[in-house]
C-alpha cells in the first residue's frame, strides 16, 4: 500500500531528545553566558588588590556581592524569574536606592562650603597656612640630600645664599656652614660627600614627608619652598590638642571651639575667628527642621509647592490635549500629505531642549524679543509674575506636544477600526463616539506616559531655570520668584548665598523625593481603575 | 560532573584569563574606587586627574595661554605637564575634586574665590618676597592677599570700562551725566537704537552697575585696618546706597528710560557692536568683539557722575593659585612661584588672553603697542578690588536683584533697605 504510516518509532520519537542535537541548539548562549560571567568574576579579581591597598571594605564587599548574586542566578538553572528580575533589580538598587541612602546620609550632616573636612584636616590646614615669612632672612636656593633612602629620609638641605654665595647644611639640630664638604654651581649644591643628592622628581615624591622636614633657627625654621628655594618662617598658630585650643604666638591670643549656628569655630573671646574654616559634623534632624522652622523657608515652601503640582498639571494637561487633537486629526487616511505634516510637527522636539529654552527665552524679550516685534506689542513677559507663568508654559507646550503626538498617534492606531464602525452603527459618532469608544482605550494605553511626564514636569528644572531662572524676583523676597518650582528653589537655597550647603539640599532632596514618590504612587493608583475597561 | 560545578568551573576559568589579560590596567582601574562616603568629582565638567607631574586647571578662555607658560615650564625641567579646560563651574569642580584628593594641583582663577576657597581649605599660600611682590600693581597683590596671607600670584587685572561710538558721538565725556547726554541726543537723532548699554536683565547685574553705586556714596563693606572687609559692616541700605539707588531709578524705566531691563549680559555687547548703542560699559573681553565688527570706537575709565565721588567699578584679578590636596605638590609652589612669576611668562600670558597685565614692567612695555589695553590697566589700577570675603555670596544674588526692581520702578529707598536686610540676614545665618 501506498499510503502505509511510516515506522512509528522515528514517528514517536520527539525532536530534542537525541543527545547530540539538544547539546547544539544550545551552545552559544552557553558560551556566550559563560563569557559574560567570566567577565563579571575577572573584574572582581581585578579590583580586589586595589581596593584592598586603598582599604576600600564596603566597596570591596559591594563588589563580591553583586558578583556572588550573579553567579547565583545564573550559574544554577533553578530561580528562572529571579534570572529576568535580577539585572533591573540591581541597577534599581545600584543606581536608585544606593544615591538616595546616600542623599539621606549626607542630609544628617552640616556638609557643605566652609565644612568640608574633618577636624584634624582643618586643625592641619589653618596651622600649616599660618606661616609667615621673616622678610629679613635671604631666600635660599635649596638642594635636598639624604643619607637614607630619597622617599623617606633621613632628609638633609643643602642650602645656598644667593647674595654671598655660602653654602650651608640644614640637619633637623640646626643650620651650620658647609663650604668644605659640598660642590656649588651656579648657585646651588650639586655634590655633597656622603649624600645622595635627590633629582626634582623625588624631591616632589617626596611630598609629604619633606613638608615636615625644617631646619630650626632662632626666629623660626627653614622650610621647603617648591623644588629649588627655602625660606625661613614661623608658624604663628599652634594647636593644643589636649585643650582642643589655637594659640597665636605673637599675640598670645587663644582660641577655643565654640558653636555658631550648625558648625563649629576657633573663636577668641573678642568674638573674633581664627578663620573661616570649619569641619564636617553630625547634625541629627537639623537640616529637616530646618525647613520648616525658618520661616523665610517655609511661608513660600506652600506656594511653590502649588505652582508646583499646577505647572505640571497644566503641561501634561496642554501638550497632551494638543498632541491627541492633532493625532486624532491626522488620523484620517484621507488625508493627504500625511507624512510631511508628521515630520513637521515632530521637529520641537527632535531640536535639543537647551537650544530650544534658550532661544525661547530670548524670544520673551520686551524689546528685542521676537514675540513682541512680530506681534507688534509692549508685554513685559518676564517682568510679570503672571505672565511669566504664562510663557513658561507656553514654551513647554511648544517643546512637550510633539512627544503627545506621538504617542497618540501610535495608541490610536492600535485601536481597531471595527470598534469605531460599530459604535458609529450604534448612532454614536463624531465625538461621541471619540468619547465613549475611542478615549477610554486610548486612555488605558496611554495612562502611564502621562504619570511619568507628570513627574518629569514636577522636577523640570530646566525649563524654569533656562527660561527665567525662577524670577520675577521681589526686593522682599529675593530667593523665591515667581515662577520658581520646587527643585529650582531648592538650588537656590543650597547653592546661593553662603556658599553651597549640602548637607541642606540633601535634606530638601529627600522631602522632594517623598513628596514625588506619594503623589507618583497615588497616580498609579488611579490608573488601575483604567485596567478594568479591556 | 553537575551542571553547577561545570559551569562555576568554565566561569572561573575565563575569570582568571581575563584578569591575567587585564592585570597591568589594575592600577589605572584605582581612580575608579572612590570613597563611598564622599563625594566624588562627577560634576559634569571635572576630567580625570591624569598622571602627569603638574596637572593645572583653567577655563576653556585661557587654556591655550596657560599651556604656553606651562609647556615651557615643564622643558626647563624636564616633566610633563598637563592643562586641563573645565569649562563651567571651575570653582565647585575644583573644591569638590580637591577634597577628594583627585584634583589639580594649581588651578588659574578669579581673586574672589580666594575667600570661599580658603574657607574650604582648598588653597595653600605662597611665599613671595617683598620685592618680587612690588613688581606687581598693588591693587592686583591686594586683592590676591587674604587674611594677611598672598593665596596667588596675579597675572591680569580687569575693571568696567566706558566704550563710545565715536561715529555717533564724537567729543569724550566728562562725567556719566555727559555721557548720558550725548547718547539721548544721538538716539533723538535716530542714530541709535540705546544711550548707553548697561547690562541689567529680569534678574540685574551688581558687577556692571557698581560703578553707578559707588560714585553715588554707596559701598558694599567697610575695610578693616588691616585691609579686610569686614562682613559687619555692611553698606546696602546705608544713606549712601539709598542715593545711588535714586538715582538708579532716575535712569530707570520710569525715569529717563536710559538704563532697562530688556538690556542683559546677553545681548548688551551684541547691540554695541551692531551700531544700537552710544555707549556700552563693559571690560576688556569685549574688546574682541568690538573690534571685529569694525565699529569706530573709543575706551575710557568710567567717568563718575556730575558733583559726585569718582566711579569705581569692581576690580577683578585672574591668578595662579596652589591647591592644598594636590598630588604634585613642591612641583606647584616651584611652577606658581617661579614658572609663571617671571616678567617672560607675564608677557606670553598677556599675549594669549590679552588681559591688562598685573606686572608693571609688562604694563608699561605694552604702553604703546595697545593703547586700548593700557586705558584698561589704568581703569583697573583705580578700580577697588572685589571683596574676597565668602559673605560676598550672600550679596550678589540680592542686590542685582534689587537693581533691576529699581529699574522696573520699585521704591529705591525700601528697595535698599530691605535688600540690606536680607543680606545681613543671610550673613548671619552663615
Amino acid at each position: 500500500m501506498a499510503h502505509a504510516s511510516p515506522p512509528s518509532s522515528e514517528a514517536d520519537t520527539p525532536p530534542t531528545s537525541r543527545p547530540w542535537e539538544r547539546k547544539e541548539r544550545h551552545i552559544a548562549p552557553l558560551l556566550f553566558k559563560i563569557l559574560a560571567l567570566g567577565v563579571v568574576v575577572g573584574i572582581a579579581f581585578a579590583l580586589t588588590p586595589t581596593l584592598l591597598g586603598q582599604e576600600r571594605w564596603g566597596m570591596l564587599a559591594a563588589i563580591w556581592a553583586i558578583t556572588g548574586v550573579l553567579l547565583a542566578t545564573y550559574a544554577t538553572g533553578r530561580g528562572l524569574p529571579a534570572k529576568y528580575l535580577v539585572p533591573g533589580t540591581l541597577l534599581l538598587v545600584m543606581f536608585v536606592v544606593y544615591p538616595i541612602v546616600m542623599t539621606a546620609q549626607l542630609s544628617t550632616t552640616n556638609f557643605g562650603d566652609g565644612t568640608r573636612g574633618t577636624k584634624e584636616e582643618t586643625v592641619a590646614q589653618i596651622i600649616g597656612s599660618s606661616v609667615v615669612q621673616d622678610p629679613d632672612a635671604p631666600r635660599y636656593n635649596l638642594t635636598v640630600g639624604t643619607q637614607g633612602s630619597p622617599t623617606t629620609g633621613p632628609f638633609a638641605f643643602f642650602l645656598v645664599d644667593p647674595t654671598t654665595g655660602e653654602a650651608f647644611l640644614g640637619t633637623a639640630e640646626g643650620l651650620e656652614p658647609a663650604d668644605d664638604e659640598v660642590t656649588v654651581t651656579d648657585g646651588f649644591v650639586r655634590e655633597a660627600e656622603g649624600y645622595t643628592i635627590l633629582s626634582p622628581t623625588e624631591v616632589n615624591d617626596a611630598g609629604p614627608e619633606l613638608a615636615e622636614f625644617t631646619v630650626p633657627t632662632d626666629d623660626g625654621a627653614i622650610r621647603q619652598l617648591g623644588i629649588s628655594q627655602a625660606f625661613e618662617g614661623r608658624t604663628t598658630l599652634q594647636y593644643d590638642e589636649d585643650a582642643d585650643t589655637i594659640t597665636d604666638v605673637r599675640t598670645d591670643t587663644v582660641y577655643t571651639v565654640q558653636q555658631r549656628g550648625d558648625r563649629e569655630f576657633f573663636i577668641d573671646d573678642q568674638g573674633s575667628r581664627v578663620s573661616d574654616q570649619s569641619w564636617r559634623a553630625n547634625v541629627g534632624l537639623d537640616n529637616y527642621k530646618r525647613i520648616f522652622t525658618d520661616e523665610r523657608i517655609s511661608s513660600d515652601f506652600i506656594r511653590i509647592f502649588i505652582w508646583t503640582l499646577m505647572f505640571a498639571l497644566l503641561s501634561v494637561g496642554t501638550t497632551f490635549i494638543l498632541g491627541l487633537v492633532l493625532a486624532e486629526v491626522f488620523n484620517e487616511p484621507r488625508m493627504r500629505g500625511q507624512k510631511i505634516y508628521r515630520a513637521l510637527l515632530i521637529l520641537p522636539y527632535a531640536i535639543p531642549g537647551f537650544i530650544s529654552l534658550l532661544l525661547w527665552a530670548s524670544f520673551f524679550n520686551r524689546d528685542f524679543g521676537l514675540i513682541n516685534e512680530t506681534l507688534g506689542l509692549n508685554i513685559n513677559w518676564f517682568g510679570d509674575p503672571t505672565l511669566a507663568k504664562v510663557a513658561v508654559l507656553l514654551t513647554n507646550l511648544w517643546m512637550g506636544f510633539p512627544y503627545m503626538f506621538l504617542v497618540c498617534t501610535g495608541a490610536l492606531q492600535s485601536i481597531s477600526t471595527d470598534l469605531k464602525e460599530a459604535a458609529s452603527l450604534d448612532g454614536a459618532s463624531g465625538f461621541a463616539g471619540f468619547r465613549h469608544v475611542t478615549f477610554p482605550m486610548l486612555l488605558v494605553a496611554v495612562a502611564p506616559l502621562l504619570v511619568s511626564s507628570f513627574a518629569f514636569n514636577f522636577n523640570n528644572f530646566n525649563a524654569i531655570y533656562l527660561l527665567t531662572e525662577g524670577g520675577p524676583f521681589t526686593p522682599e523676597n529675593p530667593t523665591a520668584g515667581g515662577t520658581d518650582i520646587l527643585i529650582s528653589y531648592t538650588i537656590r537655597l543650597a547653592f546661593g548665598a553662603g556658599g553651597a550647603q549640602i548637607g541642606f539640599a540633601s535634606a530638601v532632596s529627600v522631602l522632594l523625593f517623598v513628596i514625588t514618590g506619594i503623589i507618583a504612587a497615588a497616580q498609579f493608583r488611579a490608573t488601575r481603575a483604567l485596567e478594568d475597561v479591556n | 560532573m553537575s551542571k553547577l560545578v561545570r559551569n562555576l568551573a568554565a566561569g572561573l576559568a575565563v575569570a582568571f584569563m581575563v584578569t591575567a589579560c587585564g592585570g597591568g590596567g589594575a592600577e589605572s582601574t584605582g581612580n575608579g574606587g572612590e570613597a563611598a562616603d564622599e563625594p566624588t568629582a562627577e560634576s559634569s565638567g571635572a576630567p580625570e586627574r591624569g598622571d602627569a607631574d603638574l596637572v593645572i586647571w583653567t577655563d576653556a578662555l585661557k587654556i591655550d595661554a596657560v599651556k604656553t607658560v606651562a609647556d615651557a615650564f615643564g622643558e626647563t625641567n624636564g616633566i610633563t605637564v598637563a592643562v586641563q579646560a573645565v569649562s563651567s563651574e571651575l570653582q565647585t569642580n575644583f573644591v569638590t575634586a580637591n577634597s577628594a584628593n583627585n584634583g589639580p594641583d594649581v588651578v588659574v582663577g578669579a581673586h574672589d574665590w580666594i575667600g570661599n576657597l580658603v574657607q574650604n581649605g582648598a588653597i595653600d599660600p605662597l611665599q613671595l618676597t617683598p620685592d618680587q611682590l612690588s613688581g606687581y600693581s598693588e591693587k592686583a597683590v591686594q586683592s590676591t592677599t587674604y587674611d594677611g596671607q598672598l593665596y596667588g600670584v596675579p597675572y591680569g587685572i580687569e575693571a568696567l570700562g566706558l566704550y563710545r561710538n565715536t561715529e555717533v558721538v564724537k567729543d569724550e565725556p566728562k562725567t556719566l551725566d555727559d555721557a548720558i547726554a550725548a547718547g539721548e541726543a544721538a538716539k533723538k537723532a535716530g542714530d541709535v537704537k540705546s544711550a548707553l548699554n548697561l547690562p541689567v536683565g529680569d534678574l540685574g547685574d551688581a558687577y556692571h552697575m557698581h560703578p553707578l553705586y559707588t560714585s553715588m556714596g554707596g559701598y558694599l563693606f567697610g575695610v578693616t585696618p588691616e585691609g579686610d572687609h569686614d562682613p559687619n559692616d555692611l553698606g546696602v541700605g546705608s544713606p549712601g546706597s539709598v542715593e545711588a539707588a535714586k538715582k538708579i531709578a532716575e535712569l530707570g524705566e520710569k525715569g529717563q528710560g536710559v538704563l532697562r531691563r530688556s538690556v542683559s549680559g546677553d545681548n548688551s555687547i551684541a547691540l554695541f557692536t551692531g551700531g544700537d548703542a552710544a555707549f556700552l560699559i563693559s571690560g576688556p573681553w569685549a574688546l574682541n568683539d568690538i573690534r571685529e565688527s569694525g565699529i569706530e570706537y573709543a575706551v575710557q575709565p568710567v567717568p563718575g557722575f556730575a558733583g559726585e565721588e569718582p566711579a569705581e567699578p569692581f576690580m577683578g584679578a585672574q591668578a595662579f593659585m596652589v591647591a592644598s590636596n594636590g598630588q604634585n605638590k613642591a612641583f606647584a609652589q616651584e611652577f606658581v612661584s617661579t614658572g609663571v612669576n617671571n616678567e617672560e611668562a607675564m608677557t606670553q600670558l598677556y599675549e594669549g588672553t590679552k588681559l591688562p597685565p598685573s606686572m608693571t614692567s609688562v604694563q608699561e612695555a605694552i604702553g604703546g603697542d595697545d593703547p586700548d589695553i593700557a586705558l584698561f590697566a589704568e581703569a583697573a589700577n583705580q578700580a577697588q578690588p572685589m571683596p574676597a570675603i565668602p559673605a560676598m555670596a550672600a550679596v550678589w544674588e540680592p542686590l542685582g536683584k534689587a537693581y533691576s526692581a529699581i529699574v522696573g520702578g520699585a521704591d529705591p529707598e525700601k528697595t535698599m533697605k530691605d535688600t540690606g536686610r536680607t543680606i545681613a540676614e543671610a550673613i548671619g545665618k552663615s
